[in-house]
């Protein structure tokens, strides 16, 4: 990777894409990272139809629990009370990073060992605990490379992706002390789990995230396959798990499908190594186990999608990242150039919620509307009419913005020049007479390479219109049917 | 899982409605298309009325003007005849979002719906439809690949069609492209906005057709058949794409239109 790297900015959105479209050895990582998840995956569901049916229960589950989500979380709220489980209510990053540091200073815990959490991104919690003498230490091996690198998790499930096995081996040789250089993928990974271990031992809290809640008894789902999620809610006396407020399934029996279409979706696994279901600290009879758990549900957002109708399906999400391996935009542009904490599809429809429309105007453009998208998502989120829905309020505050907890930054990316060229349009083409002349008019000028200006001709040669219209060459047409000739040649030997 | 293709027997007469790009961008794919239904004895009907189908509008977030647009077009089509589009991504424009476009309004959505259900892409028509007779086709060897739009791909039937097409016409050996069902980076607006993306997009696209060694390759939507055609001419390279229609014109060795 060269020595710039993309912004954790969404409005650097277009330079940091630049930056890695001009690395052609990236690209090359990244394609061949995608091709391979991709088939992974296929593998998985190889018959259209099953898949297709799986997948409408998954979408049913979900949207079951959204529409019963204040119901859920209640009912949550009373089950993890029962299981001896502290509920933490976060309304934005700042008030769950308050509550981590509040918990972290009770306990006199300098060091936290945290197993992979987006939600902990989201809220920047190792910066957070930093400013505050703490350490959070990564312990799932891809975000722990990261954190000795200084860098940011470019995929939602295999965060280091875009690192090579080079990289990965100077960034040891590095940091790690007494850890010599080497490329040997197993002996990269015993190096770094033997400097992880030791953290495990002596950390008082263990940090986690979610992948499923279940209201119906109070139970935190986890999913991994390092072991180190394991280690980071049992070992440590006290478990913090963190997660949104939109990841409650109503059952136990719903997590079944739900984890077969995560395993399957993401990494192209029947099943991953750990399944942790967790509903409780240790107790009087056990033998291990955290002494407290914690789980902190976190907002940020959330709530607004939720209220609006046309965006809640975006809280279906599972956060598989198949959408982001099937984007042929996240493909050439990777996960960094988003400058978000999710990027890819999910990224693009999600993040103007969790911070506004404004900052991320460029993310729900930054897609051909091709749709694979929504064609792999294991849950069925529609992506590519959320996409447009998001250009859509991007360019129109609607009523809805003014009331409180709407999508903020609505109109935000207007453009007096967009909308007037929209209206010209509007009048040409509802006008047929009008559009009519303009098409007699256009060919003869050949200057309606509207692209020509822009970035097209980069790599193209300009679009020009043809020489005659259709409409102009059918007026003076004879159809093939009263043509002579060809009833000549159509007629029995 | 798309959804199905509407089967009619042979009619007599059909709509064409020829599409924006078509009309002004790619004519000779429009005339090849008519002249391709009328070999078939299907009397073809141009409303000359016909502008655009509002997609460029709707999937750049001004739903509003898109539906002005569209509204015109629903008066458009009085008999009851299929409407055939040589666009898979207009055909699923229409098919599948002028309800949507019109939803909050219960007469125009009928009417939408109306309309909706009669279109059909092309390469679909001359497939499940009309059944052309290859037989009098020439056969001279050509190695060819199909690029299919994602639209059509996901809301049309045109890669099964197009591909059924190609490999019953004599002569024709259909080679795949890496990966094939990709999107080639057009999208519209897309293209303009996000112009670096589009172009890495395009250029892989281009990458991949002519690592096949394929002579020529086809595609039924003239977005697509631009990006890539003007991203071949920028580079110097002799490759075309065409639309199916011109080529199946020229394959049933259809007499030329009379130069004008
Ligand atoms: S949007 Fe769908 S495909 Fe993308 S991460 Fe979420 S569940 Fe997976």
């Amino acid at each position: 990777m060269s020595a710039e790297r993309p912004t954790a900015d969404p409005r650097a959105f277009k330079d940091n894409s630049r930056l890695v479209l001009a690395d052609p050895v990236l690209r090359r990582n990244f394609r061949g990272a995608m091709d391979f998840l991709t088939d992974k995956r296929a593998a998985q569901f190889p018959d259209a139809d099953a898949f297709a049916e799986l997948r409408d229960l998954g979408k049913q589950i979900r949207q079951h629990a959204l529409a019963n989500l204040p119901q859920l979380l209640m009912q949550l709220e009373t089950r993890l009370h029962e299981n001896g489980i502290h509920l933490h209510w976060a309304e934005d990053a700042a008030a769950a990073n308050a509550i981590f540091l509040d918990l972290a200073r009770r306990h006199d815990a300098p060091t936290m060992v945290k197993g992979k959490s987006m939600v902990s991104e989201e809220i920047g919690l190792n910066h957070e605990m930093a400013a505050h003498g703490i350490a959070c230490i990564e312990t799932d091996m891809g975000e722990y490379i990261l954190q000795l690198d200084g860098d940011r998790p470019s995929h939602i499930i295999m965060p280091a992706i875009h690192k090579t096995k080079e990289d990965v081996a100077k960034i040891f040789a590095t940091h790690i002390p007494g850890a010599g250089y080497t490329e040997d993928v197993e002996e990269l990974i015993a190096i770094g789990r033997r400097a992880l271990r030791n953290e495990f031992r002596t950390a008082k809290i263990g940090v986690s995230g979610v992948n499923f809640l279940v209201a119906e008894t109070g139970s935190l789902v986890l999913v991994e396959n390092e072991g180190n999620g394991r280690l980071s809610t049992t070992v440590p006396d006290v478990h913090i798990a963190i997660t949104g407020i939109e990841k409650v399934v109503a059952t136990l029996d719903h997590i079944a499908p739900l984890f077969t279409l995560l395993t399957r979706s993401a990494t192209g696994q029947a099943v991953t190594t750990y399944l942790n279901v967790i509903s409780g600290p240790r107790r009087a009879d056990e033998k291990d186990g955290p002494r407290e758990v914690h789980l902190i549900l976190l907002d940020n957002g959330r709530s607004q999608a939720y209220r609006e109708e046309h965006f809640r399906a975006t809280l279906q999400c599972i956060r598989c990242g198949a959408c982001m391996n099937h984007c042929p935009v996240y493909a050439r542009i990777g996960g960094l150039s988003y400058g978000t904490t999710y990027p890819g599809p999910i990224g693009a429809i999600i993040s103007p919620h969790l911070m506004n429309l404004d900052s991320t105007r460029d993310l729900p453009t930054a897609s051909s509307l091709c749709g694979a998208c929504g064609e792999v998502c294991p849950v069925g989120i529609p992506i590519p009419d959320l996409l447009m829905r998001l250009r859509e309020a991007g360019r129109h505050s609607h009523p809805a913005a003014q009331q409180r907890q709407a999508l903020k930054g609505q109109g935000a990316a207007r453009s007096i020049v967009e909308v007037v060229a929209w209206k010209a349009w509007r009048l040409l083409y509802a006008h047929s007479a009008l559009y009519a002349l303009f098409a007699w008019i256009a060919p003869r000028l050949r200057v309606l390479a509207v692209a020509a200006r822009s970035g097209w001709t980069r790599t193209r040669a300009p679009l020009r219109p043809a020489r005659r219209s259709l409409r102009e060459q059918l007026a003076t047409r004879t159809p093939l049917h009263s043509r002579k000739a060809l009833r000549d040649r159509h007629s029995p030997d | 899982m798309n959804p199905p293709i509407p089967r009619h027997d042979r009619p007599a007469d059909v709509y064409f409605f020829a599409t924006c790009v078509v009309d002004l961008f790619m004519p000779e794919a429009g005339m090849d298309a008519i002249a391709v239904l009328e070999h078939a004895g299907v009397r073809v009907s141009f409303p000359a009325a016909q502008t655009c189908c509002g997609q460029p509008a709707y999937t750049s977030g001004f739903p509003a003007d898109a539906r002005a647009v569209a509204r015109t077009q629903l008066d458009l089509f009085a008999q009851p005849w299929p409407i055939v589009v040589p666009s898979g991504s207009c055909a699923g424009m229409i098919r599948h979002h002028w309800p949507r476009l019109f939803a909050d309004d219960a007469a125009l959505a009928a009417r939408a719906a109306a309309v909706a259900e009669r279109v059909v892409e092309f390469t679909d028509f001359v497939v499940a439809t009309l059944g052309l007779d290859l037989t009098a086709a020439q056969n001279e060897a050509i190695a060819l690949c199909l690029h299919t739009s994602c639209s059509a791909r996901r809301e049309t039937d045109a890669l099964r069609s197009g591909r059924q097409l190609l490999n019953t016409l004599p002569g024709v050996e259909l080679r795949t492209q890496e990966h094939e069902p990709e999107c080639c980076g057009f999208g519209g607006t897309f293209s303009i906005k996000h112009a670096e993306i589009s172009a890495a997009m395009a250029g892989d696209k281009v990458d991949a057709l002519l690592a096949t060694g394929c002579s020529r390759y086809v595609s039924a939507d003239c977005g697509c058949l631009l990006n890539l055609n003007t991203t071949l001419e920028k580079r110097g390279e002799p490759l075309r794409g065409q639309h199916i229609a011109s080529f199946l014109r020229n394959r049933l060795r259809l007499d030329s239109e009379p130069a004008a």
